[in-house]
């Protein structure tokens, strides 16, 4: 179990691994830790829902377990399955050698491939696994169906051995990206939260986290500018992700300022579309350097 | 029982401000609720904000309802506005001015005789709330009725999920033939296999329910429902001056409960027509993001667009590009000197790959054909 003392030990926990989190996001953590909840993270690709998982692991200690969803995705692929090749092999020696076939040793724990599910549910380990259910409405409804199941109890049964319970439930993070509806029932059973874009403050301190090379000017404009794109009315506004690349692209390029040759030539490290870049061109990339240059006075 | 404490008293009363203020809060979410009060701690606001924000709100759209419902109770004031439009803004646009027309709307405005296509559009957004279930118009109850028997579903698609098969080819099934491999005493000889199963594809219903739209519009949205209602795969939402995704509203198997739910969703009934930007955020929201992938995409709409062509181009070509087809369904089409003059529906055609009447219920089964093709 993860002891947590309050919110605000969760952010600095939070903090100290690199992830930055707003009071709302690290209430939502809090309580999923603190409740023994699964938590849903829904948000524009690149606000760092994944990273949630994975920044809970690093700070917990406990593996990252992660299920990366997927149409058609069963039980086989999440849960367990049986390996067998290798009970083939086990069958044709025993035959080979006359010995007499035991049925139960075909389906023991020896032959058993555990998948992210089951390792979650039955670990062993002092710590508790974090276990990372990535992109939920790929999969289709049956799969989400069962894996209510699995996280309302806990309970994976394998009918050759039993019923695996966890002693300690493991944290459990879901991330959709709303491409259909997430089943009320599942919602019903998580906690929720939704990832909003950060603000000009938060995204600069995310910089100075996590590009870490690029000097406090240059970062300021950075995120000033992908601000100001954010204004544009564009397809994909860019996400943290975006930024933090845009911000090593433009460091690694040397320059000292953002400057509008700058921007034109890392321009597809933050816009991924054509039409989005066409549009930033036809606002005029001037005027974002502008709106960079304005976060640069106000320091 | 649980001991009697304030968290427990506070959760209660809110959960029940914020069923008023319309969002939907299980018995089960209100214990959630108390449970996570209980852990932050009822001294600060914001832990209580946040608290009832990840248990009570479950979709980015219940957010500002939530907001307005905290506001008030917090400030000690418990009355939340009805969720129905303020009287003075209900008004109706069918005969609005025509500030600008262009020549061609003019002209096939000038033409039309018959009261069965009437074309109009409005210059401004009319919120308008209207209630379905108070309509009694005789066709459509026949339609109704007949709506039930059409059987809407998308055209099979090859699935990444494996079904067993009796050919002996395809990919080993080695699960089945372990198990058959015991019975022959270790001898693999019966051998299993699986092929991938069939999938049917989504199918997403855009209808237009501007002012122009009126008199198909309401036929439309039984047909929409009974898609909804028959087949687990098949979104919907409505378009006028803004999207609204009307699914959970028309998933109701009540015809008329389900379609006053969704007139009571759609603010904009009968206001104006801005396809462009209403295709646009079905795509933003929706669309390109994976509800389109793939898909069969049905836009039921006249063409009349008040908004910029170009925009409606636009946004056809990157439907285009992630849909598996699309289907226009225009009314106005069954006039025999129908030509798509409308700019919306010029700018939209090169993108579309069926272009269909239906206008009557005979069209809308042959619709239910060409979408399932």
């Amino acid at each position: 179990m993860i002891d947590v003392k309050d919110v605000g030990a969760v952010r600095d926990a939070l903090g100290a691994h690199d992830y930055l989190a707003d009071e709302g996001l690290a209430t939502a953590i809090f309580l999923a830790l603190k409740l023994n909840r699964p938590l849903l993270l829904e948000g524009e690709a690149g606000v760092g829902k994944t990273e949630v998982a994975k920044v809970l692991a690093r700070w917990t200690g406990g593996e990252l377990l992660r299920l990366q969803c997927y149409e058609g995705i069963d039980a086989a692929q999440a849960v367990y399955e049986w390996d067998y090749s290798r009970q083939l092999l086990h069958l044709r020696a025993a035959e080979a050698s006359g010995d007499a076939i035991d049925e139960d040793e075909l389906y023991s724990e020896r032959f058993l491939v555990r998948r992210p599910l089951l390792r979650a549910i039955a670990h062993d380990s002092q710590q508790v696994p974090v276990l990372l259910v990535d992109e939920v409405d790929r999969a289709d409804d049956e799969f989400e169906a069962f894996l209510l199941e699995v996280l309302s109890d806990f309970a994976i049964t394998v009918p050759e051995l039993g019923t695996f319970r966890a002693e300690s439930p493991p944290v459990v993070v879901v991330t959709s990206n709303r491409t259909r509806d997430v089943h009320n029932a599942l919602k019903r059973r998580c906690l929720y939260h939704w990832i909003d874009h950060p603000d000009f403050e938060r995204e600069l301190a995310i910089l100075r986290v996590r590009a870490p090379e690029v000097r406090e000017e240059l970062a300021r404009q950075v995120a000033g500018a992908a601000e100001a794109l954010r204004d544009l009315d564009l397809y994909k506004p860019p996400g943290v992700a975006e930024t933090i690349d845009w911000a090593h692209a433009v460091a690694a390029l040397g320059a000292a300022r953002l400057d509008a040759t700058t921007v034109d030539v890392t321009l597809g490290t933050v816009l991924k579309y054509r039409e989005d870049q066409e549009r930033a061109r036809a606002h005029g990339l001037d005027h974002l350097v502008d709106a960079a240059a304005a976060h640069d006075r106000a320091s | 029982m649980r001991p009697d404490s304030e968290a427990d008293r506070l959760a209660v009363t809110f959960a029940r401000v914020l069923r008023g203020a319309g969002l939907d809060v299980p018995v089960g979410s209100t214990i959630t609720f108390a449970d996570a009060l209980a852990a932050v701690g009822l001294e600060r606001r914001a832990g209580v904000y946040w608290a009832g924000r990840a248990t009570l709100v479950r979709s980015p759209e219940d957010r500002d309802a939530y907001d307005r419902a905290f506001a008030s109770f917090w400030e000690g004031i418990v009355e939340i506005p009805e969720r129905s439009v303020p009287a003075g803004s209900i008004s109706l646009a069918f005969d609005a001015d025509r500030d600008t027309p262009d020549a061609d709307e003019e002209a096939s405005d000038d033409e039309q005789a018959t009261p069965t296509v009437a074309v109009r559009w409005s210059p401004a957004e009319v919120l308008r709330h209207c209630d379905f279930a108070e309509l009694t118009h005789a066709e459509l109850v026949e339609a109704r009725r007949m709506m039930a028997d059409l059987k809407l579903a998308g055209p099979l698609r090859r699935s990444r999920r494996r079904q067993r098969t009796h050919r002996e080819r395809g990919r080993p099934d080695l699960r089945r033939t372990v198990r058959r491999t015991l019975r022959t005493a270790g001898e693999p000889i019966d051998r299993a296999f699986t092929a991938p199963s069939q999938r049917p594809r989504r199918i997403v219903l855009l209808c237009d329910v501007s002012g122009s739209m009126e008199p198909y519009a309401r036929a439309f949205l039984r047909f929409v429902q009974a898609a909804v209602v028959g087949h687990g795969r098949v979104e919907a939402f409505a378009m006028g001056t803004r999207l609204t995704r009307i699914t959970r509203e028309l998933s109701s198997r009540d015809p008329d409960a389900a379609l006053s739910a969704a007139s009571r969703r759609v603010l904009d009934w009968s206001g104006g027509t801005r396809l462009g930007e209403a295709l646009r955020a079905f795509n933003d929201q929706w669309g390109v993001r994976g509800m389109a992938r793939g898909a069969v995409v049905v836009i039921l709409s006249d063409g009349w667009d008040r908004g910029d062509p170009d925009v409606l181009a636009g946004e056809m070509a990157r439907l285009r590009r992630v849909a598996h087809r699309i289907v226009w369904v225009n009314p106005l089409k069954a006039t025999p000197e129908y030509a798509p003059l409308a700019r919306g529906m010029a700018a939209a055609l090169p993108y579309v790959d069926e272009f269909v009447t239906g206008h009557s219920m005979a069209a809308l089964g042959e619709l239910a054909e060409v979408i399932s093709k």
